[in-house]
């Protein structure tokens, strides 16, 4: 199916395919395998200007929009879902610096995270805040110019090999969801520690790890927007970040889609390619259905963000909900096309439905975003 | 800062190994074949642009050279695309037809033009024509030191440069005067994949054409009439398969298959 790509447009998507093809699907068994981490991936994806189209011109980035995020994600979800989080969660840590930093900080971060020479994260979740948010108990003390931190984040992705954090934490824990507030700590910062890395179920090439504040003095000057704005800034970022999610959802499922062709072609039992067995073909058809009905959401969802609409609360939720739902079907049935093969580790399809279980899961489970999408409906009307 | 020219030269043939050949004429059937760069130019391109990146106490220009019809006027941007600052395209129709002797003749006064190229760098060889000649011709046209196979730069300033070249069964390292040619091999780097801004770039530069003309160079020093050696003909040569079984116990299977190779004269 051609989408109408602008020129540019259509650039970002070879120029992923090639990194895919070239020098993510031959490592991508083995990074799974040995839950690698691929600075040398990241670092060509860096050399190809990607991280850019999260960061505005102005700040040495080429951020055209939402749109060309998602068209990079989902081309190198294709590939592997844990680089392709690598990359998203670069994106994630720095939208809250484009939604409410100010001028010196911008300066400051977002053209060292448009090189990709460094790597931003997100730090929001603890063990007893998870679709919780409001919980967190991560605090944030001042003291003159400085806020003292102290607390543990919980699975932050990019945990470790990232510079550049942004993390929510409390400043007046008194009045609850508003006395939070997000700051920006470098790697580095005295009083800043990682925890393990997590040993997951799938995306296993990307990192998670916990963050660990003990007495970690961060400047003032490092506050975004002002005291008690965490939550909305976190909620704003993930109004723009969710349909990256759908992307990635869509990127994998596409990738399986092609493994199950290919191999229905050339897999026969009695006497017969399995794809000529209408079971099957209707297997695919329904697949590739699914996934270009998902694609299409994304896609609005994105040009609708980036058109500058303000209600996007609801779209945003859907699309990351129809998506992720989306891959996990298409992703199981990839292994059923490849019957006892595709329980296998040595073909692909196993590993993309471990990985595509993650995308109903963070930046808000799907249970909670259809919470989102009543109350906003009940609140708003269907419109 | 000092300056320091690197020419790149790069050269377009047909993206296939398995190169055909109409039987009728004797000719390349290049239809249905893309174009692409000499696969041991892209490890050219990418070490000139390599050494500009980490130079940080000179100044680093990569200039990518080919000679060739319009049409590679593509692989040039492709070049830009991975990092060349700038091309140049050495077009005319009297280039046609050259020779390893014509085509580095045609380049040597290319890069007597640009002026001050401090580095060339060439493929090992091409797909096509596979002579690996055009850079040591290159160099003794230029009279400058040539070093073919490098696998890695070790040390490079404007005046000197440490090299590695792969040999069968060893590697050699030179330290050399520049100018100075080199031809390089696979080991000595990965090409990285386009970037965005490459790309953007690479569609809106124009890329000068130089002719004979603008080179000063006479009819009769370019292209076929320039070139000493001519390819009448190209032909798959027909290869033979033969298979014998030998049988016996390990012992007599050696003795008779000793005794074959020394009657075809092979040991
Ligand atoms: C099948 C075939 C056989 C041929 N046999 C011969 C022959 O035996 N003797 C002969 O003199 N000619 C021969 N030619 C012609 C020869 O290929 C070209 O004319 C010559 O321009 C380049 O030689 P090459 O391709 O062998 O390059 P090589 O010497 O193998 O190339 C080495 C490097 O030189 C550079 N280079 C080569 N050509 C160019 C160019 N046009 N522009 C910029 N850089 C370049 C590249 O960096 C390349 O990697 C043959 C051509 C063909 C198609
Ligand atoms: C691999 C990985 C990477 C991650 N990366 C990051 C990161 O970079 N930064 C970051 O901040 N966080 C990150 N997270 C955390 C992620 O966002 C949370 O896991 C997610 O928000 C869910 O929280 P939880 O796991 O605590 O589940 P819980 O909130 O404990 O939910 C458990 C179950 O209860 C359901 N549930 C909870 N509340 C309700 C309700 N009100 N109504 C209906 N159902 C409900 C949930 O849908 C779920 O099914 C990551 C997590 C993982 C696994």
């Amino acid at each position: 199916m051609r989408y109408l790509l602008t020129e540019e447009q259509q650039m970002i998507v070879d120029i992923c395919r090639q990194i895919v093809e070239e020098r993510i699907i031959p490592v991508r068994a083995e990074l799974d395998e040995k839950e690698i981490f691929s600075w040398e991936i990241i670092n060509e994806i860096a050399r190809s200007d990607l991280f850019r189209l999260f960061v505005p011109e102005e700040y040495e980035g080429m951020g055209t929009g939402i749109f060309e995020i998602c068209l990079a994600t989902e081309e190198l979800s294709r590939g592997d879902l844990g680089i392709a989080t690598s990359f998203a969660a670069s994106g994630l840590g720095l939208i809250p610096i484009l939604v409410a930093g100010n001028e010196e900080q911008k300066k400051k971060y977002l053209p060292q995270l448009a090189s990709g020479k460094k790597l931003a994260a997100f730090g929001l979740t603890e063990s007893e805040a998870g679709s919780d948010a409001g919980n967190i108990k991560t605090t944030a003390k001042r003291d003159g110019d400085y806020y003292i931190l102290n607390g543990t984040k919980q699975w932050i992705s990019n945990g470790g090999e990232a510079d550049i954090y942004t993390v929510f934490v409390m400043t007046n824990p008194q009045k609850g969801i508003r006395g939070a507030s997000a700051i920006i700590v470098e790697k580095g910062t005295p009083g800043f520690e990682f925890g393990k890395k997590e040993n997951k179920l799938g995306m296993r090439s990307s990192v998670t790890r916990e963050l660990i504040f003990t007495d970690c003095r961060v400047s003032k000057e490092n506050i975004l927007g002002s005291e008690g704005m965490g939550f909305i800034i976190a909620m704003r970022t993930f109004d723009q970040s969710r349909p990256v999610i759908g992307a990635q959802a869509v990127g994998i499922a596409q990738g399986a889609l092609e493994e199950a062709l290919n191999y229905s072609k050339v897999r026969k039992q009695f006497g017969a390619a399995i794809s000529s067995f209408q079971a099957i073909q209707h297997m695919l058809a329904d697949m590739a259905t699914n996934i270009e009905a998902a694609r299409a959401l994304v896609y609005h969802t994105a040009k609708v963000i980036d058109s500058g609409e303000k209600n996007i609360t609801r779209l945003s939720s859907m699309s990351k909900i129809f998506a992720s739902d989306m891959a996990m079907k298409v992703t199981t049935d990839a292994i059923q096309i490849f019957g006892g093969y595709g329980f296998m580790k040595e073909y692909p399809v196993e590993k993309m439905m471990r990985d595509a279980k993650i995308t109903q899961i963070y930046e808000g489970t799907n249970q909670i975003l259809r919470n989102v999408v009543a109350l906003d409906m009940i609140k708003r009307g269907v419109v | 800062m000092i300056q320091i020219k690197i020419a790149v030269c790069i050269k377009q043939v047909p993206g296939t190994t398995e190169i055909k050949i109409d039987p009728e004429t004797n000719t390349l059937i290049r239809e249905g074949i893309e174009n692409i760069i000499n696969p041991f130019d892209a490890y050219a391109i990418e070490e000139g642009v390599r050494i500009r990146e980490r130079s940080s106490s000179e100044e680093v220009e990569v200039i990518a050279l080919t000679m060739g019809p319009p049409q590679s006027k593509e692989i040039l941007k492709e070049a830009i695309s991975v990092g060349v600052d700038r091309a140049i395209l050495l077009s005319d129709r009297a280039f046609a037809g050259a020779d390893t002797w014509a085509t580095s003749n045609t380049l040597a006064k290319a890069i007597n033009k640009i002026e001050d190229c401090r580095l060339i760098i060439l493929g090992k060889q091409t797909l096509d024509g596979d002579t690996g000649q055009v850079g040591p011709e290159l160099a003794q046209r230029l009279n400058i030191p040539f070093i073919g196979y490098a696998s890695s730069i070790l040390e490079i300033n404007r005046n000197k440069m440490k090299v590695k070249r792969l040999m069968e069964d060893r590697y050699e390292t030179f330290e050399i005067n520049l100018p100075a040619a080199i031809s390089v091999v696979k080991d000595i780097n990965t090409p990285r994949v386009p970037s965005l801004r490459g790309k953007m770039k690479a569609k809106s530069v124009e890329i000068p054409v130089w002719d004979a003309n603008q080179l000063g160079a006479d009819e009769d020093e370019v292209g076929l009439s320039g070139s000493y050696t001519q390819v009448v003909k190209i032909f798959t040569p027909k290869i033979k398969h033969e298979i014998k079984m030998i049988e016996g116990s390990p012992g007599e299977q050696v003795e008779k298959l000793y005794k074959e190779l020394k009657e075809l004269n092979v040991i």
